[in-house]
């Protein structure tokens, strides 16, 4: 895979750059390694961090530091779907010991680990801000929340689907 | 029914987008915010007692203050919608279903602090809420409200979203503004504060969204009117995210006159306590903040009701009280297990210790550990005491507060739950198969009919 930012992608980066003044483009920073994650692979390796720095003109390590630093930025590939399970206090309250259970069980993983076709991770996290919503999963953009085992079951058979088309 | 400022549309369909949200009274605040003088509207911020709703309590008019104006520096507000502290999620539903209050506020909050370049530093798990912030700025951009020459004014003011990624220090405002400049979310030594030196080392406000929502009642109803709704210090209303086992999780408006037992049994806000169980404790200002049992919820030391406010929820200090913080409001029921949401929460702050002080970093990992222990029936009595004194020695001796954060919630724990600690040390083996309940922590004056 070259990586290289298309043309589009190219654009939305200047335009963030443009937000920060002139001489702190190092700003757009974290902005940028979001796109990036998404746009190669799901994860962060040296040659894309590598090549932020070099669009941001500042040294590879600033971006590794900073990379290493957030818990959205994945240093290892990921699968397909990230199931990020919540289970802080408020989730825990609610169950997510049990649902992050039930996702082992189903997919014979633990934590951290992905399954073997290479569609899901399963990620224990911190709040992500849906407490009332308990228990609950971060899965891309969106959030799945008031999870129980039958909306797991749904969601896997979905996503499966989803990965064949 | 409480009044309601922030929430008052909240019916309305369609009160997300713009033609909507103007229709209604939006941008009402703006017209006349931008007619005023920037000095102006920074005293009716005062005047209004506003005090900051993203956990400390500061007065906003008086932060806004001292701002410094160098010659020929910008100067730029930053609202800090990182909303990371566990239990509160309040900030996430105003900006979902109230965008344009939110964009409205930022605006007349610029204005006033002369910040033509507005950055929203929200954290990156809202990945969809960017995207309608993003919607709703280029709406109220096509409308005129933001741009060059806002209303023939000369004021100019940008509003840009900025996507954190993960990490809860960067709620704390010295690391939010590392992070914006595009670093780790280590948090600065402070002096120089953030109004002398932020981001960039211009002077920077930082608000959390909730504050700056509040800007525009205060601007269309004025500070004074604005100051008669609640009590004492604890003017206007508080919206609370309210989780863990109600009837009603979700997000509340309060006008701060309510008292906790009207705000937890009632139909109008929690609902009560699912399949009537009752009230063993509860966390009402977000993780941080000192758990207390349901005894001292209900009623303070001194026997006085207990109400929604800042004054009331701290009365008997960390003694026999706690505070009113983010307004994430955590309730347990007689069946869930101290030790073990005190695990989960030392889990939380050791994952999100930055790592800069050794305290902090070392003592939430000892007390994570030793919670652990303590939790799978592997501790001794004598952990409990070093727990104590971990506790201690992180409080007071960090760069940040994460560090009190941490310490408070295990503080808290033992001293109110102090016996459920020694029988899972004294029953390993029982206590891995039942809770502790409820013993003596219970209302024992009365639990509502409607519990
Ligand atoms: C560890 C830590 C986390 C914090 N997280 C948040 C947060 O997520 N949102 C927020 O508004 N304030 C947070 N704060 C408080 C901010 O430092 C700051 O006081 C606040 O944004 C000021 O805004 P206000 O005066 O409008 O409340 C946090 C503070 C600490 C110490
Ligand atoms: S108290 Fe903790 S989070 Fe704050 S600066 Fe020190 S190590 Fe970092
Ligand atoms: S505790 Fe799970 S989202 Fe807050």
């Amino acid at each position: 895979m070259s990586i290289r930012f298309t043309e589009e992608r190219l654009n939305k980066v200047n335009e963030i750059i443009a937000r920060y003044p002139d001489g702190k483009q190092k700003s757009a920073l974290i902005p940028i390694l979001h796109i990036a994650q998404d746009e190669f692979g799901g994860w962060l390796d040296a040659p894309v961090m590598d090549y932020v720095a070099e669009i941001l003109h500042i040294l590879p390590i600033e971006v590794y530091e900073v990379a290493t630093f957030y818990s959205m930025f994945n240093m290892k590939p990921v699968g397909k779907y990230l199931l990020e399970v919540c289970r802080t206090g408020p989730c825990m309250l609610n169950g997510s010991d049990e649902i992050i259970d039930y996702i082992k069980e189903k997919l014979g993983i633990s934590e951290g680990e992905t399954t073997t076709d290479g569609l899901f991770t399963l990620k224990p996290a911190e709040c992500l801000g849906a407490c009332g919503y308990a228990p609950m999963m971060q899965l891309g953009k969106t959030f799945r929340e008031h999870l129980t085992k039958e909306k797991i079951d749904q969601l896997i058979n979905e996503l499966r689907g989803q990965a064949k088309n | 029914m409480g009044v309601k400022l922030l929430l008052e549309n909240d019916h309305i369909e369609g009160i997300r987008y713009y033609d909507t949200y103007r229709k209604h009274g939006g941008y009402r605040a703006a017209e006349k915010a931008l007619k005023m003088a920037p000095a102006d509207i920074v005293e009716e911020v005062k005047k209004s007692g506003l005090r900051g709703r993203g956990g400390a309590g500061f007065p906003t008019g008086m932060k806004w203050s001292f701002l410094a104006k160098p010659e020929g520096v910008p100067r730029h507000l930053v609202c800090n919608a990182d909303e990371s502290e566990p239990g509160t999620f309040k900030d996430r539903y105003l900006m979902e279903f109230h965008p344009h209050l939110f964009i409205e506020g930022l605006l007349v909050s610029s204005f006033a602090l002369g910040s033509n370049h507005t950055y929203i530093y929200i954290r990156g798990e809202y990945a969809w809420i960017v995207d309608i912030l993003e919607q709703a700025i280029a709406e109220a951009k096509n409308n005129g409200w933001l741009g060059k020459n806002i209303l023939g004014t000369g004021f100019d003011c940008e509003i840009y979203v900025h996507r954190g990624a993960g990490a809860y220090i960067c709620g704390e405002e010295t690391a939010l503004i590392e992070s914006l400049e595009g670093k780790r979310g280590n948090p600065r030594m402070k002096p120089p504060f953030p109004a002398i030196q932020g981001v960039w080392m211009r002077p920077t406000v930082v608000n959390n969204v909730e504050t700056l929502a509040a800007v525009v009642p205060i601007i269309n109803m004025g500070g004074e009117e604005y100051a008669k709704i609640g009590v004492g210090k604890s003017t206007g209303t508080k919206l609370l995210s309210v989780c863990g086992n109600l009837n009603k999780p979700g997000v509340y408006e309060i006008d701060m006159t309510i008292s906790v037992e009207e705000f937890i049994y009632s139909d109008e806000y929690c609902g009560g306590i699912p399949k009537g169980k009752r009230l063993k404790a509860c966390i009402p200002g977000g993780s941080s903040v000192p758990i207390i049992p349901a005894n001292l919820l209900l009623k303070t030391a001194k026997g006085e009701t207990r109400i929604m406010n800042y004054e009331s929820l701290s009365d008997g200090g960390f003694v026999s009280g706690s505070m009113m913080g983010s307004g994430g409001f955590i309730v347990l029921d007689e069946d869930q297990c101290v030790v073990r949401h005190t695990m989960s929460l030392a889990r939380f702050y050791n994952h999100e210790s930055c790592g800069q002080c050794s305290p902090c970093r070392e003592g939430t990992g000892w007390m994570y550990k030793i919670l652990k222990n303590i939790e799978y029936g592997k501790g001794k009595i004598s952990d409990i005491d070093l727990l104590w004194d971990i506790q201690r020695k992180i409080e007071g001796n960090t760069i940040c507060p994460l560090g009190d954060a941490a310490a408070w919630p295990v503080a808290a724990a033992i001293r109110h739950f102090r016996d459920e600690f020694e029988w899972h040390v004294l029953n390993p083996d029982e206590s891995q198969k039942r809770n502790y309940g409820l013993a003596h922590y219970a209302d024992p004056i009365h639990v509502p009919a409607s519990a």
